[in-house]
């Protein structure tokens, strides 16, 4: 890269065209890595451009959808009913990070070995936090909440009214009532939520109910209960009376959603995954002073810069949709 | 000299940290009062929740345009790359309209059709004793 340097000062003074075909001239004044990370990013920004797009419009199509603010309100060590804040903290780790990886990048420019190694090395536990968080997030909407590419148990009510109470006649408590729009999560039988609240109160006594039944196996068509129906995969869906008298019961969400969210988290947890182990083998690059010999700057590290802010840069946006809006 | 660079450099990204955490907790409120979490229902009025939606793109836009110009150094590219990488994102701009438009079609095509589903033929005949259809090419 010496070399190089000494090269293109001599084309900018002689510059003929036909010189520009053998090399050391820089078009946009970006070498060839850098220029190329940012033709990748931005093919990458139209894949993900395009996974969002889907989730906005099927959205669109879908008469209801599950209320982000409800879907992610669990932390761990039990808490919940915290909408977003989970998310919110993943969100900081992501800046922190980006943070961090400026800083290793701005001692790179100084050739400041030591430097880069050890802002490169908070970087990269950054990125491992926050894989954790999603790997937690995952966990809990998989095992506990039993959401899958193909089954989404987060409804929303279309229109106002009561939940029955476990005999079957309408419950006279406040936190039985709902409203149009309000999401509800289909809970599966075996297990009921400890903390205390009128939906795990009928949980509770709906699981004695099934357990007294001593099936074998649920019959094809799902077991009738007064006040919920179990159903062939044994998840209780509460009934209730609707404001205009009809009685109903709890229905799945739309579809799409647990695959949409899947799907375009995972694609951008597994950037960020990817992102981790090259940022480790350039930590350990630079540690071996192996760029200490390139004296570019430590232009590697600069080009991993580039990709650990988009996938921040993604993060933004999947934040926005999935979680803000 | 390239030292008050340097340490101008170094306070501009702690800025920077500072600004976007910042922007992110506004965020965060803002998507909250707009769901009702902040003592106000919003709710019944569409106004309201429309100003709340464009509120949260304008910042998160805000959040990718600094991210871009000053953690990616976009701003101190030349013309030529920053041209090249940021205009064919304005295809974007279309393709968003496009298909937001056809998820709503989809929608409306979908309440058509439940709507007629509802539709029952009247099996006691009308006193003209002609059985009675409701006129389902004038739906509207």
């Amino acid at each position: 890269m010496a070399t190089d340097t000494t090269v293109s000062k001599h084309h900018d003074t002689h510059t003929h065209d036909e010189d520009a075909w053998s090399g050391g001239k820089q078009p946009f004044k970006a070498s060839y890595g850098k220029l190329m990370m940012w033709y990748f990013l931005l093919s990458d920004a139209f894949t993900f451009a395009g996974f969002l797009i889907a989730y906005g419009t099927l959205r669109f199509s879908s008469p209801t959808w599950p209320v982000p603010d409800f879907v992610f309100s669990t932390a761990p060590f039990g808490i919940h009913g915290a909408p977003l804040i989970f998310v919110t903290i993943m969100s900081f780790l992501l800046i922190i990070s980006s943070v961090t990886m400026v800083r290793g990048v701005q001692e790179g420019h100084r050739e400041n070995k030591n430097g880069v190694v050890f802002w490169m090395f908070l970087t990269i536990l950054g990125g491992a936090g926050f894989l954790g968080c999603q790997a937690w997030e995952w966990t809990n909407l998989i095992a506990v909440e039993h959401m899958s590419v193909t089954r989404n148990p987060f409804g929303t009510h279309t229109i106002d009214g009561t939940y029955l109470n476990i005999d079957g006649s309408l419950s006279s408590s406040e936190e039985a009532k709902f409203k149009a729009g309000e999401s509800y999560l289909i809970h599966k039988s075996g297990h009921a939520p400890e903390w205390e609240s009128e939906e795990n109160t009928f949980l509770t006594e709906a699981n004695k109910m099934i357990d007294a039944k001593n099936m074998a196996a649920i019959p094809v068509g799902g077991v009738d209960f007064p006040g919920f129906k179990l159903d062939e995969k044994g998840f209780i869906h509460r009934k209730f009376t609707a404001a205009d008298g009809v009685s109903s019961m709890q229905s799945w969400g739309p579809k799409a959603f647990g695959a949409l969210f899947f799907f375009i988290t995972g694609f951008h947890g597994f950037h960020v995954f990817s992102g981790v182990v090259f940022l480790i083998i350039i930590m350990l690059n630079a540690a071996s002073g192996l760029y200490v010999k390139r004296k570019n700057g430590y232009e590697m590290v600069e080009k991993i810069g580039l990709y650990w802010h988009f996938v921040d840069l993604v993060w933004v946006f999947v934040f926005l949709v999935f979680y803000l809006l | 000299m390239a030292n008050t660079d340097y340490s101008a450099a170094v306070s501009g990204v702690y800025k920077g940290m500072i600004l976007l955490g910042v922007v992110t907790l506004i965020e965060v409120g803002v998507s909250l009062f707009g769901k009702g979490h902040l003592g106000i229902d919003p709710s019944p009025y569409t106004w309201i929740l429309v100003l709340v939606a464009i509120a949260l793109i304008v910042l998160s836009l805000y959040k990718a345009y600094y991210i871009i110009y000053e953690f990616m150094h976009m701003g101190h590219e030349v013309q030529g790359l920053r041209m090249s990488v940021l205009l064919p994102c304005l295809l974007l701009v279309w393709a968003i309209i496009a298909f937001f438009h056809e998820g709503d079609a989809w929608k409306n095509r979908r309440d058509d059709i439940q709507e007629r589903n509802n539709f029952e033929i009247q099996d006691t005949p009308s006193p003209q004793g002609m059985i009675y259809y409701h006129d389902w090419d004038n739906l509207g």
